[in-house]
C-alpha cells in the first residue's frame, strides 16, 4: 500500500500545534455564532466582549510562545511545505491579531449606531484575520490563493455590511468587481508560473511547481524565461491591488468611503499589511533571480503611488476618502522599502517597523473617526471635526497624535518608520525615489495638518438660526474599552517614537 | 546625579508637561510649569559656571550616552556640551525661563494646554543644543517645532490659521531637506554612526569628494537656511511671528531659529569644508543683499510693531549668514555670540511688544504715541531692547556684529560695507518705532483707548522675565569673555588651522 505510506508521511508533517492561533480564532468565530443561538436576545451584548477577550487570550498565548515555533529547524516547514514559519511570520500573526482586536473594538461602537445584525460582523472579522495569518506564512501558491480568497470574500461581505446605506452597497459592488479582477490576474500569473516551472524540458523543472522553494530553484536555473517574467508581473499586479499601489489604486476612495469605518480601518491596515508581507515573501524568497525585472517595476510603482496618493488626498473633504488616499501614499513609502530590501536587509526591519507604526497611528485616527461619525457612516466631513479639541479634548489629543504619526513628525513612531525607510533607501542608492518621497511628505503635511486645523483651530462660531440644527453629528461618548484602546495606541505611538529598545534591535536584525 | 545633568534638563520640562496634562488644577499646574522652566535654566547656569573645570572628551563636557534601541543604525542618545553648544544651551535655558514665567502669568485661554505645549518646546530646545548625536539633534528640533505650529494656530492673532499653515509647510520642507543632508553625511562617511565626534574624526582624516560635499552642503544650506529664514525663503517668519502668541514667538525667534545656524556651524562647516567654500559666495550675497538690504528696507516700512520685530529678526540673520560664509574662526565665533545676543534681544522685544499691545490694544504703530508719559519703565525697557538690537556697545550684540564685520572684511570689503550700512537701517527702524510708540503726542485712537482704560506701567510679572533677558544681555556685553573663552577652545578643536586642498586619492 504505497499510497497509504505517502499519506502517512504527509500527515506526519501536519503539526496542528503549529497553527493553533489560526485554529483558535476559527473556533472562536464558531463559538460566537453558537452563542448567538444559545443566549437570549437581551444578552447578545456580551458576544462582542467574548470575541475581544478571546482574542486577547490568543494574543497573550502567542506572546508567551513567540519563539517556540521555530526553535527546532524541522519545524520551520509544516504541512508538507505549505507553511513556512519564521520570526517574520510570528510578527505578522501578532500584527493581524492586534488589528483584529482593534477592529472588533471599533465595530462595537460603529454597529451601535446602526440597526444591523451584530454577531456576524465579528465572526467574519475573526475568519478573515485567521486567513491573513496563514497568508503571511504561506509557502505555496495554492495555500496563498486559498487564504487570499478567504480574506477577499470576507471583505466583500464586510464592505457592504451597512446594507441600508447605498454607498456601502456601491462600495461592496466595486470591491467585488475589482477584487475579482485582481484575483483573476493573480491566478493567471500563478498558472503561467506553474506551467513553465512544470515543463520537464526546462532545467530545474519541478513536479511541484506551486511550492515556493521549488519555483525559486526553477527561476534560478532559468533567469530569462519570457513566460515566467509575464507570470511574475501578473502575480505582482494581483498583490498591488491589495496594497493599493498605482495603477491598481482606483478602487480605494469609493470603497474606503462606503465601507463601515471599522472595515475601512481593517482594509487600510490589515489588508495592506497582508499585501506587503506577501510582496516581501515573493520578492525576497521566490522572485530573487528576476530582480532585474521586479526592481524597476516596483520602483516606478512606488514613485507613482506616492505622488498620486498625496496629490489626490490634497483636495478631499471627506475624511474617509482622505485617509484612504493618504494610505495609498503610505503604500508608496513602503514600496520604497521593498525596492531597497533587494540590496539592504535593513529595509525589511524598516518595513515592519513602518507597518507597526502605521497600525498604531491608523487605528488611533479611525478610532476617533468612529466616535465622531454620525448615523450616515459614509458622510464624514472635515467640517464635522470643528471644535473637537475643545468639546472632546481626549479625542482631539488622540487624533493629533495619530495624524502626526501618519505625517511622520517626530517624536512619534511614524517618523521613525519613515526615517528607517529613508536610511535604507539612501544605502541602496535610490536617490530619485528619496526626492519623490520628500516631496510627498511635504505635500502630506498640508492635508494632515488641515485635519488637525479643523479639529483644533477652527471654532464652531456660526450662531444657529432658529430652526437650524448643528450639522455636526453627535459624538459618541468614549467608553472604557475604547478609551483604554485609544490611550494605549497614542501612548505606544509616542513611546515607540522616542525609545525602541529591544524591539528596535530585534526588528532591525530581521531577515528572510 | 551630575552625570545625567543634561538628560535631566530635557526630561524636567517634559515631565512637568506630562504631569500637567494628567489633569492638575490650574494653581498647582502653574507651580509645576514654573519648576519645569526653572530647572533647565538652573542646570544651564550650573553647566556654564562649571564648564571650564569639568572633564572634557574631544572638547565635550558632561558627556553621557544612552541606548534607545537603534544602535545597529548608529543612533544613540549622546548628550554633551562643547564651547559652541554651551552659550546656546544657556540661551535656551534663560529665554525658556523668561518665556515660561511670562506665559504662566498671562491670562491665556486654555492656559494648561498652552503651558504643556511650551514645556514640550522647552524640552526640545534643551535637547537640540545638548545633543552630540546628529540624529537626536534633528529629533529634538522637531519636538520643539511642532508645538509652535499648534500654538500659533490656537492662540495666534490675526491670520493665525494661514500663518500656522504656511509656517508648517515651509519649516517641514526645510527640516526635510536638512534631514536628508544629515542622512547623506551619515551614509557617505561610512562610519555607521550619527555621533558627531566619530563623524568629525573620520571626515577630518578622510574627507568626502568635493562634488559630494558640494551637494550635501547645498542641501544643508538651503534646508537650514529655510529654518533660519534665509532670503528669499523668509516669508513664513514675519507672518508667523506676527501671529504667534508672545511666549511662543520668544522661544521660536529667540532660540529655536538658531538651530539652523548652529547646525551649519557645528555640523556642516567642519564636516564639509570644501562644500562650504563652494557655496560661500552664494550664501554671503543672499545674506547681505537679501536679508540685510532688502529685508532691512522692508522693515523700515512696517506699521505693525510685531511684524517689525519679526522682519528685524529676519534681517539680523543676514549678519549670521555672512559670518558663516567667511569660514574663519573669528567669523564663526562672532556668529555664536551674535546668536546668543540676538536670542535675548529679540525675545525681549517680543515680550515688550505684547506688553505694549496690552496697553494700547493695537500693534499698529500709527495708532500709538506718547505712551512714555504713562509708562516710563516700559519705555525705558523698550529703548534698552532697541539699543541692544541695533548693536550699541555695552550689549552682547555689539561684540557679535563687530567680530563678524572684522572677519568679513577679509572675505569681501564690498559686502562688509553693505552689511555695516545695515546697522544704520536697523537704527532707523529701531529708533523710529521707539519714537512712534512712546514719544510725541498721543494719537486720537490711542487717546480714546487710554481714556477708557488708563495704561498701567510694567507690572512685576512682565518686569521679571524682561529683567532676566536684559541682565543677560548686559552681562555678556560687559564681560564677553564669559562665553568667548569656552568658544575659543571649541573653535580651536573644530576649526583647525586652514588645511590645504585634500589630495584627490585621499578623498572618498
Amino acid at each position: 500500500m504505497p499510497h497509504l505510506d505517502i499519506l502517512k508521511a504527509a500527515a506526519s508533517s501536519n503539526q496542528w500545534m503549529a497553527i493553533y492561533p489560526e485554529l483558535l480564532l476559527g473556533s472562536l468565530a464558531l463559538v460566537l455564532l453558537a452563542l448567538e443561538i444559545i443566549l437570549p436576545k437581551k444578552q447578545h451584548a456580551v458576544i462582542p466582549s467574548v470575541a475581544i477577550i478571546g482574542q486577547i487570550g490568543v494574543l497573550i498565548w502567542l506572546a508567551f510562545n513567540f519563539h517556540t515555533v521555530f526553535l527546532k529547524p524541522e519545524h520551520a516547514y509544516t504541512f508538507s511545505g505549505l507553511l513556512h514559519h519564521s520570526e517574520v511570520g510570528q510578527f505578522m500573526r501578532v500584527f493581524f491579531l492586534l488589528a483584529s482586536i482593534l477592529v472588533c473594538v471599533l465595530g462595537t461602537i460603529a454597529l451601535a449606531k446602526q440597526k444591523m445584525p451584530r454577531i456576524e460582523f465579528f465572526h467574519i472579522v475573526l475568519v478573515v484575520s485567521a486567513a491573513m495569518m496563514l497568508l503571511a506564512q504561506s509557502n505555496n501558491f495554492i495555500l496563498l490563493f486559498v487564504a487570499l480568497e478567504t480574506v477577499t470574500v470576507g471583505f466583500y461581505i464586510l464592505v457592504s455590511y451597512f446594507r441600508t446605506n447605498p454607498l456601502s452597497l456601491e462600495a461592496g459592488l466595486k470591491y467585488l468587481i475589482m477584487g475579482a479582477l485582481s484575483s483573476g490576474l493573480l491566478l493567471f500569473g500563478i498558472v503561467l508560473l506553474y506551467g513553465v516551472a512544470g515543463n520537464p524540458t526546462l532545467p530545474g523543472s519541478s513536479a511541484n511547481p506551486m511550492d515556493f522553494t521549488a519555483l525559486h530553484t526553477f527561476l534560478l536555473a532559468n533567469p530569462n524565461n519570457f513566460l515566467a517574467s509575464i507570470g511574475i508581473v501578473l502575480v505582482l499586479s494581483g498583490v498591488a491591488f491589495k496594497i493599493g499601489a498605482v495603477p491598481f489604486q482606483i478602487w480605494i476612495p469609493d470603497v474606503y468611503q462606503g465601507a463601515p469605518t471599522p472595515v475601512t480601518a481593517f482594509l487600510a491596515v490589515a489588508s495592506k499589511a497582508a499585501g506587503f508581507s506577501l510582496l516581501l515573501i515573493l520578492t525576497q524568497n521566490v522572485f530573487t533571480p528576476y530582480e532585474k525585472l521586479t526592481t524597476p517595476v516596483l520602483a516606478i510603482m512606488a514613485a507613482a503611488t506616492i505622488l498620486f496618493g498625496n496629490l489626490a488626498a490634497l483636495t478631499q473633504h471627506n475624511v474617509k476618502r482622505l485617509i484612504g488616499l493618504s494610505g495609498v501614499s503610505h503604500a508608496g513609502y513602503l514600496l520604497i522599502g521593498v525596492v531597497a530590501a533587494g540590496s539592504q536587509p535593513l529595509a525589511i526591519g524598516a518595513i515592519y517597523f513602518y507597518l507597526f507604526a502605521y497600525l498604531l497611528a491608523s487605528f488611533a485616527v479611525f478610532g476617533v473617526m468612529t466616535h465622531v461619525a454620525g448615523g450616515d457612516d459614509a458622510d464624514q466631513d472635515l467640517a464635522h471635526y470643528s471644535d473637537l479639541a475643545k468639546t472632546h479634548p481626549f479625542l482631539g489629543a488622540v487624533l493629533a497624535i495619530g495624524l502626526g504619526s501618519l505625517a511622520g513628525i517626530p517624536p512619534l513612531a511614524g517618523f521613525m518608520g519613515k526615517l528607517l525607510i529613508f536610511v535604507a533607501a539612501f544605502k541602496a542608492g535610490l536617490h530619485v525615489l528619496l526626492v519623490v518621497a520628500i516631496v510627498g511628505v511635504v505635500i502630506s503635511i498640508y492635508y494632515y495638518f488641515g485635519w488637525i486645523k479643523a479639529a483644533f483651530f477652527e471654532t464652531w462660531r456660526a450662531p444657529l438660526l432658529e430652526g437650524e440644527t448643528d450639522l455636526r453629528p453627535m459624538c459618541t461618548p468614549v467608553g472604557i474599552m475604547a478609551g483604554v484602546a485609544l490611550a494605549m495606541l497614542a501612548l505606544a505611538t509616542v513611546v515607540l517614537g522616542c525609545y525602541q529598545g529591544a524591539f528596535g534591535d530585534w526588528l532591525l536584525a530581521l531577515k528572510f | 546625579m551630575f552625570t545625567h545633568l543634561l538628560l535631566f534638563s530635557i526630561v524636567a520640562p517634559l515631565a512637568a508637561a506630562a504631569v500637567i496634562s494628567a489633569g492638575l488644577p490650574v494653581r498647582i499646574a502653574k507651580v509645576a510649569a514654573a519648576l519645569g522652566f526653572a530647572l533647565p535654566a538652573l542646570i544651564a547656569l550650573h553647566a556654564w559656571y562649571h564648564f571650564a573645570e569639568s572633564a572634557q572628551d574631544h572638547g565635550y563636557a558632561f558627556l553621557a550616552k544612552y541606548d534607545t534601541g537603534l544602535q545597529s543604525l548608529g543612533i544613540k542618545l549622546t548628550l554633551g556640551l562643547n564651547g559652541i553648544a554651551l552659550p546656546l544651551f544657556v540661551l535656551a535655558g534663560l529665554v525658556g525661563l523668561a518665556a515660561g514665567l511670562y506665559a504662566i502669568q498671562s491670562n491665556a485661554e486654555r492656559l494648561k494646554t498652552y503651558l504643556v505645549l511650551l514645556l514640550v518646546m522647552q524640552g526640545g530646545l534643551m535637547g537640540v543644543f545638548a545633543s552630540v548625536d546628529i540624529f537626536f539633534f534633528y529629533f529634538f528640533h522637531e519636538l520643539a517645532l511642532i508645538p509652535t505650529f499648534i500654538m500659533v494656530g490656537i492662540w495666534g492673532g490675526r491670520d493665525r490659521s494661514y500663518a500656522a499653515m504656511k509656517m508648517t509647510i515651509y519649516l517641514t520642507l526645510g527640516a526635510m531637506l536638512s534631514l536628508i543632508g544629515l542622512i547623506a553625511i551619515y551614509y557617505k562617511s561610512h562610519v555607521d554612526s550619527f555621533d558627531l565626534i566619530t563623524l568629525r574624526e573620520e571626515l577630518l582624516a578622510n574627507g568626502l569628494k568635493a562634488g559630494v560635499q558640494n551637494n550635501i552642503f547645498g542641501l544643508l544650506m538651503f534646508g537650514f537656511g529655510i529654518l533660519v529664514s534665509l532670503w528669499p525663503f523668509h516669508t513664513w517668519a514675519p507672518l508667523g511671528y506676527g501671529a504667534a502668541p508672545s511666549s511662543a514667538a520668544m522661544l521660536h525667534a529667540g532660540v529655536l531659529k538658531k538651530f539652523g545656524l548652529y547646525g551649519l556651524i557645528q555640523i556642516a562647516l567642519p564636516l564639509l569644508p570644501l562644500g562650504a567654500a563652494h557655496w560661500a559666495w552664494t550664501l554671503a550675497v543672499l545674506a547681505v543683499v537679501g536679508n540685510i538690504m532688502v529685508i532691512g528696507f522692508i522693515t523700515i516700512a512696517q506699521r505693525d510693531l510685531k511684524q517689525l520685530v519679526g522682519y528685524s529678526s529676519v534681517m539680523h540673520m543676514g549678519y549670521a549668514f555672512l559670518g558663516i560664509a567667511t569660514f574663519t574662526a573669528a567669523g564663526i565665533g562672532g556668529v555664536v555670540i551674535m546668536m546668543v545676543a540676538h536670542g535675548f534681544s529679540v525675545a525681549l522685544l517680543f515680550l515688550l511688544s505684547t506688553s505694549i499691545y496690552h496697553r494700547t490694544q493695537t500693534f499698529d504703530m500709527t495708532e500709538m504715541g506718547g505712551l512714555a508719559q504713562k509708562t516710563p519703565v516700559l519705555a525705558a525697557f523698550f529703548v534698552t531692547a532697541t539699543m541692544a538690537s541695533i548693536g550699541l556697545p555695552g550689549f552682547a550684540n555689539f561684540w557679535g556684529e563687530l567680530t563678524i564685520f572684522v572677519a568679513a572684511w577679509k572675505f569681501s570689503p564690498l559686502l562688509t560695507v553693505l552689511a555695516i550700512s545695515g546697522v544704520i537701517i536697523s537704527a532707523v527702524y529701531g529708533l523710529r518705532s521707539a519714537a512712534r510708540v512712546f514719544f510725541g503726542q498721543p494719537t486720537e485712537a490711542f487717546a480714546k483707548v487710554s481714556a477708557e482704560k488708563p495704561p498701567v506701567d510694567l507690572v512685576w510679572s512682565e518686569k521679571f522675565p524682561a529683567l532676566i533677558l536684559i541682565v543677560a544681555l548686559l552681562f555678556i556685553g560687559f564681560w564677553p569673555k564669559s562665553i568667548s573663552t569656552p568658544l575659543n577652545s571649541a573653535l580651536g578643536v573644530i576649526y583647525p588651522a586652514p588645511t590645504a586642498q585634500l589630495p584627490a586619492d585621499n578623498a572618498k
